[in-house]
């Protein structure tokens, strides 16, 4: 393991840094994200106190305002990366979102570079206006791409690559990350190529398709069931678009057991097209249905309990996992 | 008007205007013709009565300007240099249109190397953008100007209060051009604006606004002309409110019969084309070189219709290319 460590915010914090120091038309805009607030998170305070409040730049309480004129300042080859304070708020924005950024380059070639960085999920009993994954939306939306980090390492690679690729990015971070998990990161110059998902923890019997912060509840559920001489093999999607179907089902394909698991409500969500797709190209593979793991169909719920039973966690994926592995 | 700098960068012959304004109502009325004849594809949208407000206004921004217009602005691509082939290509989805057969109509009509940023349909959705390229414009200290527009209707809209706080918040160098026209499809101003008076609403959130007279394109020029000089010149976004009258319906299928015949009566007085031709007249230009002016634009766009119909249709095998950049 590398001597240093960062958390995932700070991973975060060093990519954005890292950009800055090497393209002047990467700049940061949101609400509350200049010097020396930097941001509802902090995610921002250090660039801001690096580059300062002209390259750090506040924004008014107007997501449709802010992010269209990113759109027009990417049009004209800058590359801003928007803070949207909670992902939740991303609505106000949508439509500058799905209907210019996401279409423009079908439409008539225009780029539109930008990032927006939506700090997402849930677990941290903020109710159901601060704990949201709203990405089906947006992968439901032609012309943008998600990305959708758990580690430190791969929130800085991803970030680079997707502060430089020339198509629209939304870019989830998980809030219950942001200071619980540290890792390396290998810093410097290394992004991570958006479309390619990982294999977080290789196993046998049962193939775990997952993402952001449930990726680590289902390390722990297949630890747990490692003891009970299950091997379960947890595949991280990091990028909900493009997404690299190649990695899942060749991962269900040796397993020939699979299951979904995301923290958003699982009704119409990023694991019905998974389930589909596994189940149209891998069918001959499969010992039992594909299953899925989501929130509960309903608003995000405040109080602890409420919140426990919405949200999947290791027992349940564990769980889930000896269900699909008794079939 | 609180001018403080700037006069119009661009001094433009009066000529030259009536010629763009003749071709785009040239154009407009071939469109429509395509379309009654049942050659058009899909729906479409006419503009008479638009043609000095937006070509007045598009004549007044220089080359590395940048233009977001709307789908009453034909003239505007027109001036910018967006041809009328590819024009009429576009609508009837050819692949040699501007948007290789993927939008429709006036929309897509989007070309940066011509300065121009394509309509968004959900009004005033081209506010914010063309904002945040006059923001790059200014964070990259380039004497650039972003010019777009809108409509009453759009006028209305929260964005359109979000979008000028920010645009004077970040001093940025756009010009807004409100062309109100009394109708948002069928509703009229007085039925979708409790303040029916626009420039006090941009006041409102901030931004010098002025009204003009949309069919007067001298006044267009002048009006929108300084607008331009003054943002160029760092004093922030202008606000342009240019009253006119939309003749024809919202879109091609669209009969307007909601709208009073004498309204329409009375602004036919006022055409923009035959306000200009009266001041040529009055300025020396003969009868011959206005009929000049029409036989070429006639030229010009019977050349282009030619153009379109015989254009081949996109290929289907390419229908997702294009998504992403």
């Amino acid at each position: 393991m590398s001597p240093v460590e960062f958390t995932y915010l700070e991973a975060i914090s060093n990519a954005l840094i890292h950009e800055m120091e090497l393209d002047p038309d990467v700049i940061i805009m949101g609400e509350d994200v200049a010097p020396p607030f930097g941001g509802a998170f902090k995610v921002t305070k250090a660039a801001g106190e690096r580059f300062g409040a002209r390259r750090v730049r506040n924004m008014p309480m107007t997501e449709s305002a802010f992010i269209g004129a990113a759109s027009g300042m990417a049009l004209m080859g800058m590359r801003p990366v928007v803070e949207v304070q909670f992902a939740d708020f991303i609505t106000t924005g949508f439509d500058s979102i799905v209907q210019f950024a996401a279409n423009t380059h079908y439409r008539w070639g225009g780029r539109i570079p930008w990032v927006i960085r939506a700090p997402s999920d849930g677990g941290l009993r903020a109710g159901p206006f601060h704990s949201q994954n709203p990405e089906a939306w947006f992968v439901h939306s032609p012309g943008l791409k998600v990305v959708a980090p758990s580690t430190p390492a791969d929130a800085y690679g991803l970030l680079l690559a997707a502060i430089r690729d020339d198509n629209p990015v939304i870019y989830f971070e998980s809030k219950p990350l942001y200071r619980s998990l540290r890792g390396p990161i290998l810093g410097g110059d290394s992004p991570i190529e958006i479309g390619r998902a990982a294999i977080a923890r290789p196993g046998r019997d049962c193939s775990i398709i997952t993402y952001g912060a449930m990726r680590h509840e289902a390390i722990s559920a297949a630890d747990a069931l490692a003891d009970e001489g299950i091997e379960v093999e947890v595949i991280d999607l990091r990028t909900l678009k493009p997404l690299d179907t190649n990695t899942v089902l060749e991962s269900v394909a040796r397993t020939s057991r699979a299951l979904v698991v995301h923290a958003a409500n699982k009704m119409a969500g990023l694991g019905a097209e998974i389930a589909a797709v596994i189940a149209d190209e891998c069918f001959q593979h499969l010992d039992a249905p594909v299953k899925r793991l989501g929130g509960l169909d309903i608003p995000v719920p405040f109080s602890p309990p409420l919140e426990d039973a919405y949200r999947p966690n290791s027992t349940k994926i564990a769980e889930a996992c000896r269900r699909l592995c008794a079939w | 008007m609180t001018s403080t700098a700037g006069e119009p960068r661009r001094s433009t012959d009066l000529l030259t205007t009536h010629r763009w304004m003749v071709l785009t109502r040239t154009l407009d009325e071939a469109i429509r013709t395509l379309w009654l004849t049942g050659k058009g594809v899909g729906g479409t949208f006419n503009q008479i009565g638009h043609e000095a407000i937006s070509v007045g206004s598009a004549l007044g921004l220089l080359p590395d300007d940048v233009i977001a217009p709307m789908h009453r602005d034909l003239g505007a691509y027109l001036v910018r240099g967006m041809t009328a082939r590819r024009l009429l290509a576009q609508q009837l989805g050819r692949a040699s249109g501007v948007s290789r057969g993927r939008d429709a109509n006036i929309h897509g009509c989007g070309d940066l190397n011509l300065g121009i940023i394509g309509f968004i349909s959900h009004l005033p959705q081209s506010l914010p953008v063309a904002v945040g390229a006059a923001m790059s414009f200014r964070y990259r200290n380039q004497p650039r100007v972003a010019l777009t527009f809108t409509g009453d209707g759009g006028s209305i809209t929260g964005l359109f209060a979000e979008s000028l706080n920010l645009a004077v918040l970040e001093a940025a160098p756009v010009v807004v051009v409100v062309e109100n026209n009394q109708y948002a499809y069928s509703t009229p101003i007085t039925s979708h604006s409790a303040n029916t008076n626009i420039t006090s609403r941009a006041r409102a959130a901030g931004a010098v606004a002025v009204n003009v007279d949309g069919n007067d394109v001298e006044a267009v020029l002048e009006t929108v002309g300084r607008a331009i000089g003054e943002a160029r010149d760092g004093a922030g976004p202008r606000v342009v409110v240019a009253h006119t009258m939309r003749m024809l319906g919202h879109a091609i299928h669209d009969g307007a019969d909601y709208v009073p015949a004498e309204l329409i009566t009375q602004w036919e007085k006022r055409d923009p084309i035959q306000l200009v031709e009266a001041r040529l007249r009055e300025l020396g230009t003969s009868d011959d070189e206005i009929e000049e002016v029409r036989v070429g634009a006639r030229t010009e766009v019977d050349d282009a219709v030619e153009f379109a119909l015989r254009s081949p249709m996109p290929d289907p095998a390419d229908v997702t290319e294009g998504v992403w950049a």
